[in-house]
């Protein structure tokens, strides 16, 4: 880390200079963590930071106060460089009681910065977080650590003396006392969050004041306690020109349907059952009647997928989100789609499994479920976004190859991305590809099943459209005809037009970039959110002269016309991926390659540190290589 | 929105044949669906509906081969899900006239989830259930609606699980509009299904249909001429509940919320129970009508208003609209909290 000292502007404080921070804001499920971890996000946003956000809290909705299990995290890595990930090892960790110190201390850096709630240590938290004694008065933790003790809800009490607000409100209010602290400590500013707190609690002046004198006097704290000795300051990262706004995966797929809304001017029938990670999307969409975004919560994962095929029959754009446990609900519905080949799109956005295993935490465990999780021949077309704004371009691109090839869409967002955040330039909608929706309205010649030479698609009809009353359904078809048909030559032709057509959608994907040399000893494939990581872990590789490439795939299915070439370009092949080996497994089948798994299943994105050991692991097994020569 | 329901006259002289599509119809002879289909395209023109806005939605079964045998828009989806679909449709397509086709196995056992919701939702559409107690396609098994003890080929010692009632399930998830009609009676059939056409909201018709290869004259007592005019209350809205030969007429009476069957001639005409097609409460009594105590109603049983679903949504989106304009996305992406680089 760069760092250079420099007089502090504001304050009286040294003011160094680092080029990146990795700060993680822990507490109860109770304390507003999720909250507090946003407003910063913004606040370094606002500074011109680039960052990635990493919010990771527990699937109870009000866990037991103080408990282990009742922790809730928010972190973030920003800085003057470009950020891939939230960061591996915390440059400062604030723990708002002794279970959040318990659960995330480990994740400290060795002289980091820690920032503890001193107001919580008292015997009933200690207890419930498995302290015997208080870990505070342990000299080790400040001789390992910069350790600073707060009394944050003493003084955060002391602040909003006066208001005429009970005990239990004003308590409420550390969070911002905590985040004005750390907003001195990295310099930034905290308009941003006094005019969030302006329009959150508008309704009510002296909540409004409240949380504005917490957060100020945090602010004001860091200044003048000579508890803080210097503070840091980052500078702007040097990013595309352009405006900016922060962007959540899940928001990100909600506006890439309204993008399509707004280009194909059909209205988006939105089925969903509630499902952790998906949920907020649905919540987002409610808010979009404007753009004819008509959402339905439907009685179950079924009703939701049948919902949306009923809609897309109906001639209007057919979508649903929901999870690993939903796809699986969902997958007789897709086959439907499969068989009536009607454009719908489905989200799934992954989370710890089998079963209901871990819901509010990621995975990249459902890729062969979406490949291949239903009844006999089902090929399908899937997508994967890298960030949480590339999941604005997927969302659209789905719709565009559902409607074009008349085919379902699977979209493989996950748990990080969906609550993850990233600075994102906002596009020009004008400068999104075209969505050409042509319905068929003339009878001549006309058959459900007769298609489309370059696409394979058969014509999307609007019931009402007089002249083209027919039936369609789950049985097999007659080419062209679409009468059912039990006809072993036609099944057997059927089958394979059904693949053809979704192998030709590789026609739509652009040339795949490699990052770092065309060709060599080493290049890391992977794929969805696990972008960050991987870019990381390669470009430092390759500051130090490794000689790495690495590629990204965002299309599963089909896969880039031009991957088996790039693949023979190199002597061996890195797949990282937090599942077992998936993606890696489809490699080897599809291209013949000795491609290698690094998997971690943690519920957790990948750390950068850990695939650059897995590099220089592959690197320097020089047999291997020498092999492979 | 223009409800189709709501047409009066035919745009085109449309007659039975314009709704028969050019498939052939591959039920075993002498199957009862045959007379409902017939009837369904008979009293199609009544409807006064253009046929290509006209929908038939169905899920698996024998009598979710319906749609292929009308010509109008169809879609033979999967098993139980047709409501759920027809649903999704209606959101996207309120134009269009829906009909949900589905059976006693289809409806009530995979698909009772999303029955119970369109009818709760109150969706506009018409759904037809074909009750003939047993699974045909399957070739045999007991169905939810068989009787307790039932003898089939997956219970080779009768059935342990009791039926459920049609009509009542409905009348429990809410239904505004309840019938039920017989297969053998084609202008009884005709008339109950075009009245549940032409409702505002979800139309609930159960049809007693005859499985002529794996239940036989299960609903016999209703097909014998003998054993009809005991066992048959037809239902007249306004008339008393009336059923028996002339020269012995019954009747019902309600003594609290517990009927009765009375001989007529035995009771004053004023203490008849009056049927009343708007009155819920007495619904579900006739709804639990049942062998051997009671006769077996025929027509509609409930017929009340309703807020509609899809309508209330899509009112919502005018309302959205009509209150701040339609979406702008270029609007809404440099909205709220944004900041500028280089």
């Amino acid at each position: 880390m760069g760092e250079t000292v420099a007089p502090a502007v504001a304050v009286q404080k040294q003011r160094r200079q680092l080029d990146r921070a990795v700060v993680r804001f822990a507490g109860d499920s109770g304390d507003g963590m999720q909250v507090t971890g946003e407003q910063f996000t913004i606040e370094a946003a606002w500074a011109g930071a680039d960052l990635a956000t990493l919010p990771n809290f527990p699937a109870e909705i009000r866990a037991p106060a103080g408990t282990l299990f009742g922790v809730s995290s928010f972190q973030l890595q920003f800085g003057s460089c470009r950020i891939y990930t939230p960061g591996d090892r915390l440059d400062c960790l604030v723990a708002m009681n002794p279970a959040a110190l318990k659960v995330h201390v480990g994740d400290l850096k060795e002289g980091g910065l820690l920032i503890v709630n001193t107001d919580t240590f008292e015997k009933k938290n200690l207890d419930r977080a498995g302290y015997p004694a208080n870990p505070l008065d342990d000299p080790a933790l400040a001789q390992r650590y910069r350790l600073h003790k707060v009394g944050i809800t003493r003084l955060t009490m002391e602040a909003l003396e006066g208001l005429p607000l009970n005990i239990r409100e004003k308590e409420r209010c550390k969070n911002f006392f905590a985040l004005g602290l750390v907003s001195w400590i990295y310099t930034r500013p905290i308009e941003p969050t006094l005019s969030w707190i302006a329009k959150r609690f508008g309704k009510s002046e002296t909540l409004a004041d409240a949380n504005i004198r917490a957060l100020k006097a945090g602010f004001h704290f860091g200044e003048t306690a000579e508890l803080f000795t210097e503070c840091y300051g980052i500078e702007p990262a040097e990013m595309a020109p352009g405006l900016y706004r922060s962007m959540t995966g899940n928001r990100a797929l909600a506006w890439g349907l309204l993008a399509a809304a707004e280009r194909t001017k059909l209205s988006v029938v939105y089925g969903a059952y509630p499902i952790t990670p998906a949920s907020d999307i649905l919540h987002e969409l409610s808010h979009y009647k404007r753009f004819r975004i008509r959402t339905m919560q439907a009685e179950d994962e079924i009703a939701a997928v049948g919902a949306v095929i009923g809609a897309a029959f109906g001639g209007a754009i057919g979508v649903c989100a929901t999870s690993g446990p939903g796809m699986a609900l969902k997958a007789e519905g897709i086959n439907l789609a499969v068989m009536a080949e009607l454009p719908i799109v489905v989200f799934d956005i992954q989370r710890g499994g089998p079963s209901t295993g871990l819901p509010t935490k990621t995975e990249q465990a459902d890729l062969l479920q979406a490949l291949y999780g239903r009844n006999s021949e089902s090929p399908v077309v899937v997508l994967a976004p890298m960030t949480p704004g590339d999941c604005f371009f997927i969302a659209y691109e789905a719709i565009r190859i559902a409607v074009k090839y008349m085919v379902p869409v699977i979209v493989l967002s996950d748990g990080f991305l969906a609550n993850g955040a990233e600075p994102w330039l906002i596009p020009d909608p004008k400068t999104l590809p075209d969505i050409p929706v042509n319905f068929r309205t003339d009878p001549a010649g006309f058959f459900p099943y007769v298609r489309d030479e370059a696409t394979l698609a058969r014509p999307w009809v609007r019931p009402g459209t007089p002249g083209l009353e027919h039936r369609i359904g789950g049985l097999e078809k007659e080419h062209i005809t679409g009468n059912v048909s039990y006809d072993a030559e036609n099944h057997d032709l059927m089958v394979r037009l059904r693949a053809e057509k979704v192998r030709r959608v590789a026609q739509e994907i652009p040339p795949t970039t490699v990052y770092g040399p065309a060709m060599g000893d080493l290049l890391v494939v992977g794929w969805g959110s696990s972008y960050g990581t991987i870019t990381a872990a390669v470009e430092a590789a390759q500051q130090e002269g490794k000689p790495v490439a690495s590629l990204h795939l965002r299309y599963m299915n089909p896969l880039p016309p031009d991957l088996g070439q790039i693949l023979r370009q190199y002597r061996r092949i890195l797949v990282p991926e937090v599942n077992s080996g998936q993606l890696v497994r489809v490699i080897r089948a599809e291209y013949l390659v000795d491609a290698v798994g690094f998997n971690r299943v943690r519920g957790l994105p990948l750390q950068t540190q850990e695939v650059r050991e897995a590099i220089d692991q592959m690197l320097e097994d020089k047999q291997m290589l020498e092999d492979k020569r | 929105m223009s409800d189709p329901a709501g047409v009066a006259e035919a745009p085109r002289n449309y007659t039975k044949k314009d709704f028969e599509s050019d498939q052939d119809v591959r039920w075993c002879p002498g199957c009862g669906d045959y007379a409902i289909l017939s009837a369904a395209q008979k009293m199609m023109p009544d409807l006064g509906i253009p046929r290509e806005d006209i929908v038939f939605i169905s899920g698996i079964g024998c009598s979710s081969r319906f749609p292929y045998y009308m010509n109008t828009y169809g879609f033979h989806t999967i098993h139980g899900r047709a409501p759920a679909i027809a649903t999704g449709l209606r959101l996207a397509r309120p134009d269009l006239k829906v009909f949900v086709v589905t059976g006693d196995g289809d409806g009530l056992s995979i698909g009772g989830n999303h029955l119970l919701h369109v009818i709760r939702r109150n969706v506009n559409v018409t759904v037809l259930l074909f009750n003939n107690k047993v699974y045909g396609l399957t070739k045999g098994q007991y169905s939810p609606t068989s009787e307790l003890g039932k003898v089939t080929k997956s219970t080779p010692m009768g059935s342990a699980d009791r039926p459920v009632s049609p009509c009542a399930f409905a009348l429990g998830a809410g239904a505004t509009f309840v019938a039920r009609t017989v297969d053998r009676n084609i202008a009884h059939m005709e008339e109950t299904i075009k009245r549940a056409a032409r409702h505002h909201g979800a139309g609930f018709v159960e049809i007693l249909q005859n499985c002529n290869v794996y239940n036989d004259l299960a609903w016999n007592i209703l097909y014998d001429r003998e054993s009809k005019i005991t066992h048959e209350l037809k239902l007249e809205h306004g008339k008393p509940l009336l059923f028996g030969p002339v020269d012995d007429r019954h009747g019902l009476v309600l003594e609290g919320a517990k009927p009765r069957v009375v001989k007529v001639r035995e009771v004053p005409e004023s203490t008849l129970w009056v049927h009343d097609e708007t009155d819920p409460w007495k619904a579900h009594i006739l709804a639990q009508l049942a062998e051997p105590d009671f006769p077996i109603p025929i027509g509609v049983l409930q017929r009340v208003e309703g807020p509609v679903y899809e309508e209330l949504l899509l009112e919502q989106e005018r309302k959205a609209i009509a209150d701040r304009g339609p979406g702008d996305l270029a609007a809404l992406l440099v909205s709220g909290d944004t900041w500028r680089i280089g």
